[in-house]
């Protein structure tokens, strides 16, 4: 029996919309079982996964939280995927974003100006487009591939990072941990929502996002990345030029990282640790990819993946998951959606080859 | 006799497109039989529905009058029907006898020696030994036809054989199939180009949109007539260029070398040619002999260092190390021989595809697209230049051949260049379509324009040039005037003959 893969002219926009139904479904099943396998209560866990991260004020705050930063990076990388330039470093980036932001209310922890917070966001911001821009002279200067040279720059941010927490940096009164000083008060981002940790990065992460659909839709240069992603020998013939395009989409990519660097340890941490990221560089490309990337479509992905956090927190305490059952849940909703996708741009026939 | 291969009803379905219906078709042993039609008519659906590479949706395929179950390409070897490919299938890598040792089994010794032997008897010698990327193309396509001869075919198809030779090779190819057929062996040979078929087969079968619409002896009917049964209505009549007032050098290139990195690419040697206002230029020669190295060097694709960038001149200002972009604002287009993927992105709609080179035709306000202006810039050159598609929001990808060809044609021309590159300028496009691009391009000329056309088909390029240049191995000849210049003259020196 042979199996064969045609192209669809056109993918119909009820399966576009359904693909990520589809794949939630899927996910539930094989997770049922697998739960169950397991010898865990997979209604609870289930439960845990899927429904606490909406019971409750206290459950859809901590997902807004969560959420800001996955839009916020997954923002920046869709333009470089787009361009075909991959950048997987979105973790170092977020984290260098971090250290800079962190210099000013380190050095000037009795600070009192207003302008610290602004400060802090722009060398955030800064930092992390440095961090990407490296790999972009790379590439453009020798051709070394980014998506190597990225994700070796997260390793040494990584190392950067510890140096500074467990030497010059360390809080000096902080019984040996390896942490900062806590920020002052200017160096905080103002809460959004009283009475919870939500701040209002996760504003500023729809205004990106809503910048990110102007450049991608009606600016020439977002239809210059297009081209190139798309086309690169069409973008050759026209003229628009590739160092520019792998320039530009890791930029974007190291700035939108930098400043959710930044918006974390002015947010919910409020002093530099070493676990400013839980994976966000990482898990941003899922929400990129999950959102088609397409702004718009980030925005609801990173919402949900946000919940997917929260629930697998939630399911390793009330259902006693391990952390590894989590990570496969989550790798699951990936692997069924990309799944889905393939059905819905290919048709699939069967064909039984006969004797001759 | 009952025929070598008889098709009965044969239809085949892609989608909503019937690409063959109802097809009969009868070759019998001994014979050069003509598969004769326009670009879509169908030609390359029945022949893989006879190699094998398609099956049938309806009909019968009878072979020596048994029915034939064809479901895959080694099926059709079996029964004895051999398969030449428009574009060869060798390994560059590998030596003549490697490369049959991978589907003709016996020892290398023994193939060579045959290769020798079939190689003497049909006019078809080639060196055994030799790699194959040192060949020329008309000694791979011999490597190809001896590669199905060692499988001692009853029926050799040849798809569009002549396409890629000179005309002297030509002739050599037609006394090897005329000897195969006295061999016995029948020939389906698919063309569009009606001389040949008048000069070689004894039996033409002309497709239409997927029907025959005729099955008769070339010989009888002049080419015009067949023309007439192929394209369904009297051919356009031919442009003839009239003499016209010269302008300025408009492109120059003056000892141009360029050379290549890629090892199996051209290097170009002391290119050195002029266009100027108000006449055509062509480049003839065989493809792969450094023309798309020569038209990316032009649009500004390759750019060389400063130091050389007098070596190409637009409008008497040095241009060599500028990029394609800049290159269009000093009243440069291009229309390259490929469509898909470096003319238009296949995946955009044509109004986002005409932003591509026409963005400086206030289309883009302050780094904003002007949708409504890129809109109506679109449905002008889609009203203009007759492209036959829903609309600027069709998808580029979507369209035939044939259309997205006149809608790039279109767009390179709304720009109103005073320099026009056009490179391959009916590749794949029908006749009907083939002669509007042509008259349209000797309008141009007539207003003023310099057009350099590269293109491997001589009797396009004698119609519409003034003057003609030959591109062989790397190097330029001399200007030959169309006036006086003979396609044996052109042909010598595409085969690197002359001195």
């Amino acid at each position: 029996m042979k199996l064969v893969f045609e192209r669809r002219e056109a993918a119909s926009r009820s399966a576009t919309l359904a693909t990520p139904l589809i794949a939630l479904g899927l996910t539930i099943l094989t997770s049922l079982i697998l739960f169950a396998a397991l010898g865990k209560p997979a209604g609870q866990a289930l439960y845990s996964l899927l429904l606490e991260p909406f019971d409750g004020w206290y459950n859809i705050s901590e997902l807004l939280l969560k959420m800001g930063p996955l839009m916020l990076i997954a923002q920046g990388l869709a333009i470089g995927f787009r361009a075909n330039v991959f950048n997987i470093g979105a973790e170092g980036q977020l984290i260098i974003g971090a250290i800079c932001a962190s210099a000013l209310p380190v050095y000037f922890p009795e600070g009192t100006s207003p302008l610290m917070l602004p400060a802090m966001i722009v060398m955030g911001a800064v930092g992390g487009a440095v961090w990407a821009g490296l790999a972009a002279g790379l590439r453009t200067r020798f051709n070394a591939n980014e998506i190597l040279v990225t994700l070796m720059l997260t390793l040494i941010a990584t190392q950067v990072l510890n140096y500074l927490l467990l030497g010059p940096w360390k809080d000096p009164h902080g019984f040996n941990f390896p942490q900062s000083v806590m920020f002052p008060d200017v160096a905080l981002l103002p809460i959004l929502l009283p009475g919870t940790r939500v701040n209002i990065s996760v504003l500023a992460a729809l205004i990106v996002s809503g910048l990110a659909y102007v450049l991608m839709r009606h600016r020439f240069s977002g239809y210059q990345l297009l081209v190139g992603g798309l086309a690169p020998r069409a973008a050759r013939y026209a003229g628009f030029s590739e160092d520019r395009a792998v320039l530009m989409s890791l930029l974007f990519g190291g700035l939108a990282a930098g400043f959710a660097g930044a918006c974390e340890v002015a947010g919910p941490l409020g002093q530099l640790q070493r676990s400013v990221s839980t994976g966000y560089g990482y898990s941003a490309i899922i929400v990129a990819y999950l959102g088609g990337l397409n702004p718009l479509g980030i925005v609801i992905s990173a919402f949900l993946m946000a919940a997917l956090f929260i629930g697998g927190d939630n399911a390793m305490v009330s259902a006693d998951l391990p952390v590894a059952a989590v990570f496969v849940f989550q790798g699951l909703l990936l692997v069924f959606y990309l799944g889905s996708l393939t059905f819905i741009r290919h048709r699939v026939t069967f064909s039984w080859q006969g004797p001759a | 006799m009952t025929p070598l291969l008889q098709l009965s009803g044969v239809s085949k379905r892609y989608g909503g497109v019937h690409a063959n219906s109802g097809i009969d078709l009868t070759v019998d042993a001994g014979s050069i039989h003509a598969i004769l039609g326009e670009n879509g008519a169908g030609k390359s659906t029945l022949m893989k529905l006879i190699y094998g590479v398609e099956v049938p949706d309806e009909g019968q395929i009878l072979w020596k009058g048994q029915p034939a179950h064809l479901s895959s390409p080694s099926d059709a070897r079996r029964l004895g029907i051999g398969m030449v490919f428009q574009h060869f299938s060798l390994f560059e890598t590998l030596t003549v006898v490697q490369n049959m040792a991978l589907i003709v089994p016996g020892s290398k010794a023994d193939l060579s020696a045959r290769i020798r032997e079939l190689g003497e008897a049909f006019g078809l010698s080639v060196d055994p030994r030799a790699m194959v990327h040192s060949l020329s193309v008309g000694e791979r396509q011999r490597v190809e036809i001896l590669r199905c001869l060692l499988l001692n075919p009853s029926l050799l198809i040849l798809d569009e054989p002549t396409s890629v030779l000179p005309p002297q090779s030509v002739a050599l190819l037609f006394d090897t199939l005329r000897a195969l057929k006295d061999k016995g062996i029948a020939i389906l040979f698919i063309s569009h180009k009606l001389e040949e078929i008048r000069d070689l087969c004894d039996t033409a079968t002309i497709l239409r949109q997927g029907k025959v619409t005729a099955q008769l002896d070339p010989r009888e009917g002049s080419a015009r007539d067949l023309a007439t049964l192929m394209i369904g209505r009297p051919m356009p009549p031919a442009v003839h260029p009239t003499p016209h007032g010269l302008g300025d050098q408009r492109l120059e290139l003056t000892g141009l070398d360029y050379a290549n990195d890629d090892p199996f690419g051209v290097s170009l040697k002391d290119i050195s040619l002029y266009v100027r206002g108000g006449e055509i230029l062509g480049i003839a020669g065989i493809s792969g002999n450094g023309q798309q190295e020569l038209a990316a060097l032009i649009s500004g694709e390759i750019t060389l260092p400063a130091s050389r960038r007098d070596v190409v001149r637009l409008m008497g200002q040095p241009v060599g190390d500028l990029g394609a972009a800049k290159r269009r604002t000093r009243r440069f287009a291009f229309v390259p021989e490929d469509r898909l993927g470096r003319g238009a992105v296949p995946d955009m709609s044509l109004a986002d595809n005409a932003l591509l080179t026409s963005h400086s035709r206030g289309l883009v306000q302050k780094g904003f697209i002007r949708r409504q202006a890129e809109r109506a810039f679109t449905a002008d050159v889609i009203a203009r230049f007759d492209v036959r598609t829903p609309g600027p929001q069709a998808e580029a990808g979507a369209l035939s051949g044939g259309n997205l060809q006149k809608f790039i044609m279109g767009r390179e021309m709304m720009l109103e260049p005073e320099v026009l590159l056009v490179a391959q300028p009916t590749w794949g496009v029908d006749i009907g379509a083939a002669s509007d691009i042509r008259q349209r391009l000797v309008a141009m000329r007539n207003e003023g324009a310099a057009i350099l056309v590269i293109s491997e088909e001589i009797d396009e390029l004698f119609e519409i040039c003034d003057r003609l240049q030959v591109l062989h191995k790397g190097r330029l000849s001399p200007s030959l005037d169309v006036a006086t210049t003979t396609v044996d003259e052109v042909g010598t020196w595409m085969i690197g003959a002359a001195t």
